[in-house]
Order: C-alpha cells, then structure tokens, then sequence
C-alpha cells in the first residue's frame, strides 16, 4: 500500500504510529558506606578492589547488614514521587552468575518494594503529562568489568573491580506512559532534578551514578492494544536517551510498514552508531529465581517513619519555582532557568538575601555567571568569588560605585581566584566618575572634540547623541556614569 | 585422667598443675592417634599456639577473672571462618581458601580464652547425615570404625566422644549436630535460631544454620553456649534479646515439670532398641518429679519434604559465589560459562550438586507457589503446633533418631539418608533450641534422648538435659577400644 514506507521520516511515522515508552532509572543513593557493609559508597577514584571488605566481596560466611540511611533515602525519593509507603516490606535474592555479581545473587527487592504507585507530573510543548510510577525500591550496585575485547563472552581477559559493588542503589520504574522522545527526555530531566533536590543522588549520568534503561513500543494510532516491546539500554545522556528512543522509532515504524514483525529484545544503544544493536533475544532470558532474603528480616515500615521523612522533605523544584514567581516575581521562565540546578536557586535566594533586586540577581545568574560556570566548568558556589563575592560585585554596580561593563570585567578576572571587588575598585580606581564638576568637565571636552556629531544632534539626528556618550566612556575607559553623562550632554547641547 | 571434662581441666589450669599449651598438646597427640578414623582436616598450629599464650597470660594475671573456658583446648568443624586458617566446608571448591576474617562465635570463644587445635572433618558443606559426603574422606564413628558417626558435623562428635578434647563446635541445619551426638553417645546442642552469631559460618540454608556445642557434660556444653551467645549487629537475624543466665537454671531438676511426648515422634520406624531406651529415659524423668503427657504435632510428616524444599532452595543461592572468580578451586577455560561449569562442576560433590539442583528447580519460574510458597506456609503451620504443644508443656522429650549409628555405604539411596534427620529437622523449621544427650545403648551402640524447648528457652532445654544426665551413667560411658589398639589415649 504505502511503498515509500521504508524510508518514511519519524514526522510520517509518528503521524500513523504512537509510541508507548516507560523508563526505569538507577540512582546510587548518597550514603555514606555502601548498602549492606561499612565500605565508603564513593568509590570513584580508588585503587581497584580497594574498597572492599568480606561482606562486599561476597566472601563465604558474611552477612548483610542494612544501610538504614538507603531505606530513608528511597522512602524520601518515593515520598517526592507521590508513592505510597506500605508498612511491610522485604528484601529479595535476585540469582544469576556474572563475574560482578559477587555473591552470585543481588539482593534487591521483587514483590514487596519499599514504594509503589506515584507519579511525576511536568509539560512538554505547553501540554500536560502526568507519568505513573510503577514502583521505587532498593537493592546493590554490581561490581564493574573492563574486557579486552568486546563482551565478555568473546573477550581474551577481563578484569573486575569490586569498588563499586554493594552501593546502595534505588531503581525507579515508571509506568509505560510516555508518548515520545521528548517525553521521555523531560521526564529523565524532571526525575534528575527532584533525587539531586532531595539529596539523594547526585545526578551525574556521564559516570553511571544515574542511569537510564527504557521500553518502548509502538502501535497503529487509536489502538490500545500494546505492540512488542523493546528494551534500550546504554544511554549516557539525555541526548543519548533522546536519539536512541527517536532512532528506535524510526526502526520499530519502518519494519511495522513493511509488516515485519518486531523481536522482543534487548537492544543497546551506540553512540557512534548513532543506532541501537541486538544484545539479547527474549529466548535467552534469565529466570532470576527470587525468593525472600533469608539473612535480613523484613522490613517495617512506620507511619511515624514516613510522617517524618515527610517532614524532613525539602522544597522540591516545582514548589522552588512558584515560590520564586510569586514572592519575587520572576517570570515562569526566568524561575525554571534559575531552578534548574538547585545551586543556582540557592545562589539566587542568597543574592536576594543579600540585598540585590530579583530581577538582577536572575540577570546575573542566567547570563554572564552562567557562562563563566560553564565555561570554566566551575560552579559559582565553588569559585573562588562565590556567592557573597557576586553579591558585593553587584552591589557596586547597584550603588552606582562602579559601572556595569566594570562589573562585568571584575566578575571574569576574580571568578576562579576570587577576591574582594570593592578593595580592588579602590586599589585600582575603577570606581565610576560620578562627581559632578569631573563629569561637566568631561562632558565640555566630549562636545569640543566632537564637533560633527553635536552639529548632527543639533540638526534633530538623536543617534548623534549615542556617539557623544560613547566618546565619553572612551574617554574614562568606561568608568563614567553613562546615565549622568547622557542628561548633562542634553543640557549643554539643548542651551 | 581420661576424657577430661572442662571442669577437671580448667580446676588442673587453675592449680598450676599444667597450663593451656600442655592441655593443647596432650589434645593434639589424642586427636592424632585418632587418624583411623579421619575426624580431623587440619590442625591450627600457629592459632593454638597464639591463643595458648594468650590463655596462659590470662590465667596469671587473674585466675578468678579468667572464664571456665580460658586454657581449654578445642575443635570445630571445617564450615567456620577464622582468620589466616584454611576453611573448606568440607569441599574441593573451596580447597585452599583462607579466610581474612574470624566469625563472631569463634571469635567469642577466642575471647574466653579457648584454645582451638584442630578442623573437623564434615560433609560437604554440612550437607548429609553420615559425614560420607566429605571430599576429604568420610570418619569412623568411635564406637565402632566401620560405622558412621552420623553428621554433619561427625568429625566433631567423634572427636568428644573419643576425648581428644572437652568439647567442640559443630553447625545444626537439619540435625547436623544433635544427629551425630547421638551416634556418638556425646551431648549436642542447637541452640534457638538466632541466639548464636551465623557471620562466619559458611552458610548451608541460612533461615535454618545454628551454630552449636558438643560436649560429654551438658555443663559443659552450657559454659561454650554462653560464651558464644547474644546479639551480633554483623548478623541482622540474631537477637537482640537478653541471653537467660544458663547457670541459675542448671541443677535446678525438674520436679513439677511438663513434658510432653511428640505422638508422631514415637511412630513406626523407631528401632526397637532406640524405642526401649528413650521410654526409659521417660520414665526416669517421671521419677526425677516431671509429669509427662503426649501431645501431638499433626503436620509433622510434611516436614522432611518441607525442608528439602526450603534448605536446598537457599543452598542454591548461598553456594552461588562458590564460582571460582574469586578465591578456592578455579578452573581456567576459554569461556566463561565453560569456567563455571568445570569449576563447579569438578569442585562440588554429588550430594551438593543434588541440592543445588533441587533448590534450583523449586524456584524456578512456575513452580515457585507449588514448591517454595507452599513450603513456607507449611513451615508456618510447624511452627504453630510447637506454639500450641508448648501451651501445655514446659519442654517436648523424643528420640533423637529413629536408628542407631549404621554401616558406612549402607545408606547410598539418598532418601533413605535423608529419613535419619526426620525427629531432628522440624525443629530447624521453627527455630527451636534442642539437646540430644546419650540415654542408654542399642546393640553396643549409643541412643540419643532430643529435648526440645520454646524458642530463647534455650536454658531450660540445658536445664532437662542436666537433670536427666546428673541422674544417668550414659555419658560416662567410654566407646569400647578399637579392636587391636593398645588402649585410648589419655
Ligand atoms: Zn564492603
């Protein structure tokens, strides 16, 4: 019927089909030591296996012991989330052999999790899309692998490294109802910046501490019987998370036009591909066994527990931006910008704490503060200015002591090194010339040396007067006050 | 001074008359005449030496202050970590593995002053009943060599029993250390789950492993349980409820006590010479001022099927990190997968094999309600009926086993082996405390009386057991020299 379908664009194959996607994320939880032993839980940058004890090591004759601060993390994160907090809960052994898997068993949690039935509400293009979750529950984090060679099965030799085994791990599984790609980057997005609000993670995908596998399938729209899912795995970026779902549905659509059917499958994503490749076929499946964990007792969970974790809850990024809008008035636009990382709106409150109007503190923040962050690949909060330095920075500016392309000069020379703006103001004379007889002065010898653009200003050109202005920052290499320099050249020219 | 209690021992200690390391070894040359009958793996040397000294420094500083068990050498079975000493379960897989790390019970016993000379000889990973599931050989019972000395933990009753040393530490899953007291003519002690630290011991079925006492004076078993008891916050299924002072209870006797008889327990199967002697023992403890009365365990026969469902299907999973990738017996192939199957493959005994792959199987997807669900609900309704028999009765009295001691390789057929700990595994079931101590002789061979308590009764269990030895010769009496041996060692 359509013979062009096999080259069909996305645009053509999401005007027949409607994607159904559903993501499950892992979040390493910020704990102190790892999920079931003493071990720090931050293990990057150790030797390899040197972060390890009997216990995380799978030793025979250990025992687990549970990390109660990762049950509170997970509570507060399914508490963010909407979940319900049943009073009893378990641990479950989830059995299957990989060399990173030192126990030959992970202990996570099957059908009893800590959390079940919440949702993440956000928008995308202005429309409304409310994603159910599934469930929110804890287990550990594998050990890692480095092959010489491409999967382990093929490779020469491989290697393990134990460090990162054991980390408390929570594993958020959303229900299938996200619609697009760009659904579900901005539900990765919004997840992301609620567990980093919260505390409980630190948000970084580059280097796994959050990550994202998804299922997705497609059906003819105005179906609602479900098409065979596909599961994408290894994608290390919202961007990754974005083309794999795009190039996925492009696949999915492409072969469902030529009325093949879809293979129920693990498939990973290859960023130098650009294109996701078949790791595991569903016949290959593993059958995990669960059985409850006969080491650990079950898991009571208290109304007082979860009324006080409630408590306990921080301002999440959607109350931070209404707050922000209706007490500061910033614009929705300017609010999301601002909590987009909580540093920055914990900047922002503290300028405004300090004295600098709203809408300045924003400016700052969401232009020149926000390049150099990125630029030099150093938060404000950890620069060597910092917050209360900016603050002062923007309050010589605010005074009138020093001009805004001063500030400007200042800000890019002490943000790593920091310093204190005002001394170097005084030090240097950079304070603007805002005295009434410098200024006179100055403006009489703009006006002598610029005879053609007062003769133009004369002759009812207004630009003219932007060239006499300028003339007089030049002159005062941009110390002068361009506001009192502007009226006095009106005066004299208008006598 | 033949089988020296750890009273005769610790009072010699005490009046200079010998120190820890004659005691350790005068119990390792005794241990090493018992060759014969293969009880033990290995000998801790240089740990005997160290805790020798240790004892020895503590007995001079302060006599009075040193416990009963400070200079009393020891062995325990080869399932028990201890740091820098080679702990193989019994195993080729795990044959030259040494432990970074001592376990919370030993570690009690090194605390106290205990000297540990030697590994005993066990089945596979504490799976078996005759200790014939050994990799490194099966033991000769010290009764008779050529039959067993049940097990698990054999190698450690044969040893008490022959007094080599005062006491030793055995594993209880399914009988594991009451079983072989039994065949032994020694007292075994399983004490209530959760009383006793499991971190360091190399977990069979982990809802169901205790780590116990054997001894020849219920006393004496009483003092190691002390030592070894109470909460560890390295193992989240031991209690934090206070541990009962034995001490007060022992020698209190029993007059005005209830006893109850498990129906079931005294069914068809019993030999007639078990049955001829545990209703003695009834009857002596009738005299001794106790009331007994039967009661009943209806579920009973559920639960050997019960446990063979439940202990396999933890087994499969705690013996899943025996794989070769990081420490015991490895071998190397291409493959991965090639290197699990030959590692676990020529690493593991026939029996271990058969439990992993009946755990393996009950927990597979579709017949996990009809098997592990089922099983579970079944250990419930076990564990109710003990709750409502101990309603009416202080403590259960039964045979320890329905048989004798047998022949070695008379039990090939792998249930009629299993058959042995049917009046032994449903107390594992419901985490019961149970004693077997020795009540007379069935054709030369020692019979065991079990007796069972509520769960943390674990003192009024000993308390029985202590009043019906006080009153009884059993434990007394020596296994018979083997035939052509100059004599026991002394
Ligand atoms: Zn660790």
């Amino acid at each position: 019927m359509i013979t062009a379908s096999a080259v069909s664009t996305l645009e053509q194959i999401l005007s027949r089909y409607e994607p159904v996607i559903g993501l499950e994320v892992h979040g390493q939880l910020l704990t102190r030591s790892k999920m079931f032993c003493g071990c720090s839980a931050d293990y990057i940058g150790s030797p390899p296996n040197s972060n390890t004890c009997p216990v995380c090591l799978g030793l025979p004759g250990v025992l687990p012991v549970m990390n109660r601060v990762a049950v509170e993390y997970t509570v507060r994160t399914a508490l963010a989330l909407n979940c319900e907090i049943p009073e009893h809960s378990k641990f479950d052994r989830k059995n299957y052999f990989y060399p990173d898997l030192p126990k030959g068993y992970q202990i996570s949690q099957w059908d009893m999790p800590l959390s079940r039935n919440g949702h993440l509400s956000f928008t995308v293009d202005g429309e409304e899309v409310r994603c159910g979750i599934t469930r929110v529950h804890l287990e550990e984090d594998t050990g890692t692998l480095q092959h010489a060679g491409d999967i382990l099965q093929q490779a020469r030799s491989s290697v393990v490294d134990l460090n990162r085994a054991g980390v408390p791990l929570m594993e958020i599984v959303g229900e299938p109802d996200l619609r697009s790609a760009e659904q579900a980057r901005e539900y990765l997005v919004r997840l992301r910046q609620i567990l980093v609000y919260i505390g409980v993670n630190d948000g970084n995908l580059e280097q796994g501490s959050f990550r994202c596998d998804a299922n997705i399938s497609l059906r003819r729209r105005g179906e609602t019987e479900l098409g065979v899912k596909v599961e994408v795995k290894n994608m290390n970026s919202f961007r990754a998370v974005q083309r794999a779902l795009d190039f996925e549905i492009v696949r999915q659509g492409r072969l469902l036009d030529q009325g093949q059917p879809i293979a129920q499958e693990t498939r990973g994503w290859v960023e130098a591909k650009g294109a996701t490749i078949s790791q595991r076929s569903k016949e290959y499946a593993h059958d995990y066994r669960y059985f409850p964990e006969p080491d650990l007792p079950p898991l009571q969970i208290g109304v007082d527990f979860v009324e006080r974790v409630r408590a306990g809850l921080p301002e999440l990024p959607q109350q931070l931006m209404e707050r922000l809008q209706r007490d500061h008035g910033l614009s929705a636009y300017d609010a999301a910008i601002i909590c987009a990382e909580r540093e920055d709106a914990r900047a922002f409150e503290e300028l405004v704490a300090a004295g600098v109007p709203a809408k300045t503190a924003a400016n700052w923040l969401m232009g020149e503060v926000a390049r150099l962050s990125r630029e030099s690949r150093t938060p404000l909060q950890r620069s060597g200015l910092g917050v209360a330095g900016l603050a002062a920075l923007v309050k010589l500016v605010e005074g009138g002591s020093i001009s805004g392309s001063t500030a400007k000069e200042l800000l890019e020379e002490l943000y790593l090194p920091g310093g204190d703006p005002a001394a170097v103001v005084r030090d240097r004379g950079l304070a603007q010339v805002s005295d009434q007889a410098e200024l006179e002065r100055l403006v009489d010898a703009v006006i002598a040396e610029n005879p053609a653009a007062v003769a133009d200003f004369r002759g009812g050109k207004e630009q003219a007067l932007q060239r006499l202005v300028g003339g007089g920052m030049k002159a005062t290499r941009g110390r002068a006050d361009a506001r009192a320099v502007t009226g006095l050249l009106r005066d004299r020219l208008a006598r | 001074m033949s089988r020296p209690t750890v009273a005769d021992l610790g009072a010699s200690l005490r009046r200079g008359e010998t120190s820890p390391a004659e005691l350790a070894a005068a119990s390792r040359s005794a241990l090493e005449s018992l060759a014969g009958l293969h009880p033990v793996l290995r000998y801790t040397d240089e740990l005997t030496e160290r805790q020798a000294a240790r004892a020895a420094r503590s007995l001079a500083e302060s006599p009075e202050k040193a416990g009963p068990l400070c200079g009393i050498p020891f062995a325990y079975k080869d399932v028990l970590c201890v740091e820098g000493v080679e702990t193989t379960a019994g195993s080729r897989i795990l044959q030259g593995y040494i432990p970074p790390y001592t376990g919370t019970a030993l570690g009690r016993l090194l605390d106290a002053g205990a000297v540990p000379v030697a590994v005993t000889n066990c089945d596979e990973f504490a799976m078996g009943s005759s200790n014939e599931n050994s990799a490194f050989g099966p033991v000769g019972n010290p009764w008779d060599p050529s039959r067993v000395p049940g097990g698990s933990s054999g190698g450690s009753a044969a040893v008490v029993a022959a007094g080599a040393v005062p006491f030793s530490l055995g594993t209880d899953t399914g009988g594991s250390i009451r079983q072989p007291a039994s065949f032994c003519g020694v007292a075994g002690f399983k004490p209530t789950y959760g009383r006793v630290s499991r971190y360091g011991l190399i977990a069979f079925a982990s809802s169901l492993d205790q780590i116990g006492p054997f001894a020849r004076q219920v006393e004496d078993a009483a003092h190691v349980f002390t030592a070894m008891a109470g909460h560890d916050p390295r193992d989240s299924t031991s209690s934090p409820t206070e541990v009962e002072p034995v001490d007060e209870q022992l020698g209190r006797g029993i007059e005005g006590m209830r006893l109850g008889i498990p129906r079931e327990y005294m069914a068809e199967g019993l030999e007639p010479g078990v049955r001829t002697a545990v209703e003695s023992a009834f009857a002596l403890l009738e005299k001794l001022g106790a009331t007994l009365e039967e009661v009943s365990l209806p579920s009973t026969p559920a639960a050997l099927s019960t446990y063979y469902i439940i202990a396999p299907a933890e087994c499969s999973a705690n013996l899943a990190r025996m794989d070769g990738v990081r420490f015991g017996f490895h071998v190397d192939r291409p493959s991965l997968t090639d290197s699990y199957l030959e590692t676990r493959g020529q690493g593991f005994g026939p029996e271990v094999k058969r439990r992993i792959m009946l755990g393996t199987y009950a927990l597979s997807s579709g017949y996990y309600d009809a098997y592990y669900r089922k099983a579970q609900k079944v250990r419930t309704l076990i564990a109710e009926e003990f709750d409502r028999a101990f309603e009416k009765v202080d403590a259960l009295v039964c045979p320890t086993s329905p048989i004798v001691a047998f022949p070695k390789g008379e039990r090939s057929d792998p249930l009629s082996m299993y058959l042995c700990d049917v009046l032994t595994l449903p107390v594992n079931l419901a985490g019961l405390p149970g004693i077997s101590v020795p009540c007379g002789l069935s054709e030369g061979l020692p019979v065991g009386l079990q007796v069972i308590g509520p769960r943390f009764q674990d003192a009024r269990v000993l308390r029985v057991a202590h009043a019906y030895q006080a009153a009884t010769p059993w434990h007394e009496a020596p296994p018979p020299p083997p035939p052509g041996a100059a004599g026991r060692p002394s």
